[in-house]
């Protein structure tokens, strides 16, 4: 059945992300991008509501909500909608925990699971992108070797958020010389894991700034085969994209909107040749496209994330949404510089920010929220 | 819970439906195209073979999609290769303008008799208030005089909701419709149009000439005058219930040319991959990304706009945003769908060129996407069509 009805408890996670982002985002924002930093109280803040791990279940000491990707994705639009930066922050440990929950052994999720449902924000995250402009995920540089009952992983990763505080890294690896994402592997790899290097220099990025990133480097590192990702049984890597494909568009579609109702006000405000500049069509135009596509891509992410509930071959839906929210995000963005003009371009305004921010996320490849 | 999958039915549904598109256009989508002074029949004859259709459709179990939502769905596929396959009374916009205006007693007394629509004339078409044809009340007639052009199923359907101003010094407030039928003297065809695409489709102009009506014929009956307004704000109804159906239709024709274009494409051995990153896809893969992307964001819109129908929501902000999004997508696809097949696409040989003249109507009739645009602004900004023009 058609439906665009989210259910009760989307409705309030949707409501709950929606506040925080009112009350506990905006308001910063700006001192994050501009201190690269990013106040611990924002973050656990955020945790102790379980944006980020509602899903763990109780048996790990979790809140045992379900885990959906159409609820991430509702958080992470409304995220998306606060700070697109802060929003990557708070969500990036789910990009550890909840591939470990939709993929992992009991084991796994006994070992690990425990330590992301404490008071306070435990910083985790999944390790992606390398350093070359052509990287493609269903042909990464990084590759795990299986020998014996362990593999051996070679390879460097960068743009890892929360590297240097992470306790753990889901790496993920070509599987010997399989490209596609059916043979993506993700391996649990601890800080202190021997071989593995954490770069102690924060990755400086024009967007995203405040999101503390560093490479990893992983020389030889050994991950015995109950560390790979759902063990024997492989995980599905189209799924585990997926997933972060949709919810790094739901961030886009936040971000988009943002931009949006920041512009309407202004442009009936901002006077220019004795009248409102939004009674010119040239910019009310821009607002009427800028509304189309923005719930535009909501739809499109929201198919996606409806799919992966499902558990259906997402995989179609969520490039679409990708492609469409990353193609569009930056647009719109660029086009709330244009509406406010030189202010725009002031780092007095968010405009620039968000700007630099869609640039950002849009080339993320996906790892930035799950 | 957000759902986009249909029930095993509602699939057979549209199966089936593929199924007649695919025997009725191979049959006459090209020879309607090059015979546009002929008009295709009411029914085709094979379309009793698929008579079953509607019935299925009617009857799609507990969990079946809501029927506004499920109905443009159907519409998207109804179009799928050429939009001569649909049933005129489907087209017929007068019937919608006697649902948005009319009495009860209208609607009852019309309800299956086919109605054009004319509101464009020569001096204007976007902006409707500006219209010249003008109506008097004489005794217990409406007498009627003016042109009127551009009047879809003109030809074919039996009578005509045609919009006249009865107080051209109260603007909106002065236009109302008339039901006019065909035979009433005074009101004479001009012609039939000959266009780039939508040949199927019959377009015609006419004139009113001291045409005398029945009071009765005006929708909304003598209340209407005595409120005031009502009228213009039924016309603009009228377009909150097609416009949603038009971009469904331009999406179907979107789907044709995108099926037609991976199947030319898999031949060639050149297979899209939606795993992969852009940099390992080809301008040709990229551009059907893209193709598939912009479909998909139409169909989405629309289904919402009348999804929110369904709910008894107001939809007048996505009527617009599915119409803009329609109009655009029909536009850009058939192009990308083009530039992909290169000389492929343009010769007789395959019906994509004529999809391509026929999706340039889509951003055309039933408001320009300029126009969807100010409604859409005028909605974000709560601005006025004055404050906005
Ligand atoms: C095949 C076909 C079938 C049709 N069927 C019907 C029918 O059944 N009934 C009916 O009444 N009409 C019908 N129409 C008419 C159609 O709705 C009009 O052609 C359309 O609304 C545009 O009006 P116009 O042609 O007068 O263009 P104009 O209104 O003259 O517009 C010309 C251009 O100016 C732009 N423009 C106009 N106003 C503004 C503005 N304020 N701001 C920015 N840009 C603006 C328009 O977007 C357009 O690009 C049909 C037309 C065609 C071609």
């Amino acid at each position: 059945m058609i439906t665009f009805e989210l259910t009760k408890e989307q409705s309030l996670i949707q409501k709950t992300a929606k506040e925080f982002a009112a009350g506990e985002m905006r308001q910063i924002a700006r001192d994050c991008d501009e201190n690269d930093d990013i106040p611990p109280k924002v973050l656990n803040k955020a945790w102790e509501m379980g944006l980020a791990n509602a899903a763990v279940p109780e048996a790990f000491g979790g809140i045992g909500m379900a885990r959906s990707a159409m609820a991430s994705a509702l958080i992470c639009e409304e995220l998306g909608y606060g700070c697109a930066s802060l929003a990557t922050a708070i969500m990036a440990p789910s990009t550890f925990i909840h591939p470990l929950i939709d993929f992992g052994t009991e084991d796994q999720k006994q070992r690990y699971l425990p330590a992301y449902s404490g008071e306070k924000f435990a910083a985790a995250a999944a390790a992606l992108h390398e350093p070359h402009f052509t990287f493609d995920v269903t042909d990464m540089r990084t590759v795990a070797q299986k020998s014996g009952d362990h593999w051996v992983l070679n390879g460097v990763k960068r743009l890892v958020p929360f590297a240097q505080k992470a306790n753990h890294f889901l790496v993920l690896a070509k599987m010997g010389d399989q490209t596609g994402l059916a043979h993506v592997g993700a391996f649990i790899i601890s800080k202190d894991a021997k071989g593995l290097t954490v770069d102690q220099e924060f990755e400086k990025t024009m967007g995203l700034k405040p999101l503390p990133k560093s490479k990893l480097t992983l020389t030889n590192v050994n991950v015995p085969d109950k560390d790979r990702l759902g063990e024997s049984n492989s995980i599905d890597g189209r799924r585990l994209i997926n997933t972060l494909r949709v919810a790094n568009s739901a961030i886009c579609v936040g971000l988009a909107k943002a931009v949006l109702d920041t512009s309407v006000p202004y442009s009936k405000q901002r006077v220019a040749f004795d009248a409102p500049i939004a009674t010119r069509q040239a910019i009310a135009f821009m607002l009427s496209e800028m509304h189309s596509e923005t719930e535009a891509m909501r739809w499109l992410v929201w198919k996606a994330a409806s799919q992966l509930d499902q558990n259906s071959d997402a995989t179609k839906a969520a490039a679409l949404a990708q492609h469409y929210a990353n193609k569009n995000t930056v647009i719109i963005a660029d086009r709330g510089v244009q509406i406010f003009g030189g202010h725009g371009y002031i780092r007095d305004l968010p405009l620039e920010m968000w700007l630099r921010n869609a640039r950002t996320l849009t080339v993320m490849e996906g790892v930035v929220a799950a | 819970m957000v759902d986009f999958t249909l029930n095993a039915k509602e699939q057979e549904v549209i199966r089936e439906i593929r199924r007649e598109g695919m025997v009725l256009r191979e049959k006459y989508a090209r020879y309607y195209d090059e015979h546009e002074k002929e008009l295709p029949p009411d029914e085709f004859p094979e379309a009793k073979e698929f008579a079953h259709i509607d019935k299925m459709a009617a009857d799609r179990g507990p969990d079946a999609t809501t029927p506004t939502v499920f109905y443009l769905l159907m519409l998207m596929h109804r179009t799928w290769g050429d939009m001569m396959r649909l049933k005129v009374p489907v087209t017929a916009l007068g019937n919608a303008s006697v649902v948005a205006a009319g009495t009860d007693e209208q609607k009852k007394r019309w309800a299956k008799t086919r109605l054009s629509m004319a509101n464009t004339e020569p001096g204007c078409g976007s902006d409707s208030k500006a219209i010249q044809t003008t109506a008097e009340l004489d005794g217990n007639e409406w007498v009627l005089n003016g042109e009127k052009i551009f009047v879809t199923t003109g030809i074919r359907a039996e009578g005509c909701v045609v919009w006249a101003t009865i107080d051209k010094s109260a603007g909106r407030g002065g236009i109302k419709a008339f039901v006019v039928m065909k035979g009433t003297p005074g009101f004479e065809l001009v012609k039939k149009e000959e266009k780039m695409g939508i040949r199927s489709s019959d377009t015609a102009a006419f004139v009113l000439k001291n045409c005398r009506v029945p009071r009765e014929n005006l929708l909304g009956m003598d209340d209407i005058v005595k409120k005031g307004g009502g009228g213009f704000k039924g016309l603009m109804k009228t377009f909150n219930l097609t416009r949603p159906g038009v971009a469904a239709m331009g999406i179907g024709n979107i789907m044709a040319c995108q099926d037609f274009v991976a199947e030319a494409m898999a031949k060639e051995g050149i297979t899209v991959d939606y795993e992969a990153g852009q940099h390992k896809r080809s301008a040709i893969q990229q551009k059907m990304i893209d193709l598939e992307a912009e479909m998909e964001a139409a169909t989405l819109c629309t289904l919402r706009a009348a999804w929110l129908a369904d709910q008894g929501k107001p939809n007048n902000l996505e009527a617009s945003v599915s119409k803009q999004k329609g109009g655009d997508v029909s536009r850009r696809c058939a192009q990308l769908a083009l530039e992909i097949l290169g000389a492929m696409g343009i010769t007789h040989d395959q019906l994509v060129e004529k999809w391509f003249r026929d999706a340039r109507i889509t951003d055309i009739y039933e408001g320009t996407g300029e126009i969807q645009r100010l409604v859409i602004a005028r909605e974000l900004l709560n601005y006025t069509a004055k404050e906005l023009t």
